[in-house]
Order: C-alpha cells, then structure tokens, then sequence
C-alpha cells in the first residue's frame, strides 16, 4: 500500500514527506513500545504509533521503514520533525486512535508484520 | 576494501532523547561504504538496542564500529554496574528497566535476546561493580 493511501485512508495530514507518498509499505506494526518495535516489526512497514520522542523515529530508521504515523493528534516536537527530515522518513498525523488506524488500515488489505514474509 | 574502517563514538548517558545518535551516524556511514542493506540494517538494530541499554543502565559508555572486508564488529564498552545474571538477561521480557523508561518506549526486555538474533556472534563480558562489554558480530 503506497503512504498516499495511508494518508487518505486514515485523513491524515501530512507532517513531513509531500515527496514520499508514492512510496509502497509492505505492511504496518503499531505500538508505542520501540522495544517491540525493533524486536517484531518488517523492513519496508510503516510504523504507527502514539509516542512522539525522537526514538520513534529513530526506531523507524534503524528498521529501514519508510514512514512513521502518529495516531491520537499528538502534537510534535521541531526536533522531531527535523529528525525526520534528515533520516527521510515520511511522517503523518492522524487524528484516529490506535485501534482505529490499525482497523481502518486492516480493513483496506494492508497486512500485519507478523502476516508477510521475509 | 583491504584495509579496516574504524568508528567510535562517546555515547552521553545523561540524555535520553539524545540516545541513538551512534547509531544512526553507523548507519549513515555504512550506507557510504556501500554495504549491504540487510547487513546494515542488522548493524544497525542490534547496535542501537545496545547503545540504548548503555544510556539506560550503564549512564553512558563508548562504542567502536569496525569494518573488515567479511565482517562488521560492533563493541560496546561502559563503566556501569554489571550484569548480575546474564542468563536471565538474556530471556526475553526480563527487564531491570525503570518504569520511566518504559513510559520513554523501551525496557519490554526484548534488547539483549534481539540483538544475540541480528547478529553472528555476540558476546558478554560483565564484572558487577565495574562494567560490561559487549562484542558482536556480524558476516558477510
């Protein structure tokens, strides 16, 4: 599923990234524990999650995911955001709560981490 | 690449959100040298899980990267209190983590299992009191 979708699926504004949204995702891993996050989640998955440090987007990076959405409209930090800028991950904003990005996202077809293969 | 590429790097124990910044500056430079993803990305995982348990137990510590021309070796070296039974560290969801660390994201004692997962080799040298040193590696 191409970020563009994700955005459009989940209503979300674009924080970062205008030129990533024709980037595919593989599938998707939510939590708010990067520890989970490293130990579970796909290369190519997008990350959503409701902590808003600058290891979301870190963990992000390390795993070679291309975008990080944060669910529940959690406000972020420049420094945040300039991470991502340097690291070129995409990173939107969704006002849905995590329960209702991951169903929403599930109900369009994009997989869980756990549900595709290496 | 016939000779060794070194990096090192002070990891600063006193700031959290700063934690990390090692090994995204391995990342950036490995992508340089033109290696692999997927060996980057091992690096890069198993190195990172690491830098952020010297930040939360250790209050910091050094890390040194070097690149051989089959192998990536990761050290990571601290003054902290040592790992009092590296067994049970080593199982999966043991923490000794602070519950302030988990509200930060990390402490599911997922890091030292994960990082014995993306690595070839990893091995712990801990004395309690003194510190603990840590060696992984990776092949290619």
């Amino acid at each position: 599923m191409k970020i563009s979708e994700i955005k459009e699926i989940l209503d979300a504004e674009v924080i970062f990234g205008q030129e990533f949204l024709n980037r595919e995702t593989t599938s998707a891993f939510g939590s708010d524990m990067m520890s989970d996050v490293l130990a579970f989640a796909r290369e190519k998955s997008v990350l959503l999650t409701g902590l808003v440090n600058p290891q979301a987007i870190r963990t992000a990076l390390m795993l070679d995911m291309p975008c990080v959405v944060f669910v529940r409209a959690k406000k972020l930090t420049d420094e945040v955001v300039a991470l991502a800028k340097e690291s070129g991950i995409a990173v939107l904003s969704t006002k849905f709560r995590m329960f209702e990005t991951c169903g929403k996202l599930y109900a369009k077809g994009l997989k869980g981490s756990g549900e595709v293969n290496d | 690449m016939t000779e060794t590429v070194k990096f090192h790097f002070t990891v600063d124990g006193e700031n959290f959100t700063m934690a990390g910044q090692a090994s995204v500056a391995v990342k950036k430079n490995l992508r340089q040298l033109g290696i692999s993803p997927e060996i980057i990305r091992r690096v890069s995982i198993a190195m990172y899980e690491g830098e952020i348990n010297m930040v939360i137990h250790a209050g910091g510590g050094e890390a040194d990267v070097f690149v051989y021309e089959n192998m990536i070796e990761i050290v990571l070296t601290d003054n902290g209190p040592g790992i009092a039974n590296v067994e049970l560290a080593m199982q999966e969801g043991f923490s000794t983590a602070p519950d302030q660390i988990r509200s930060l994201g990390f402490g599911a004692g997922m890091g030292l299992p994960n990082m014995k997962k993306h690595t070839d080799f990893m091995g712990i040298d801990t004395k309690l009191g003194k510190g603990t040193k840590i060696t992984m590696r990776v092949n290619f």
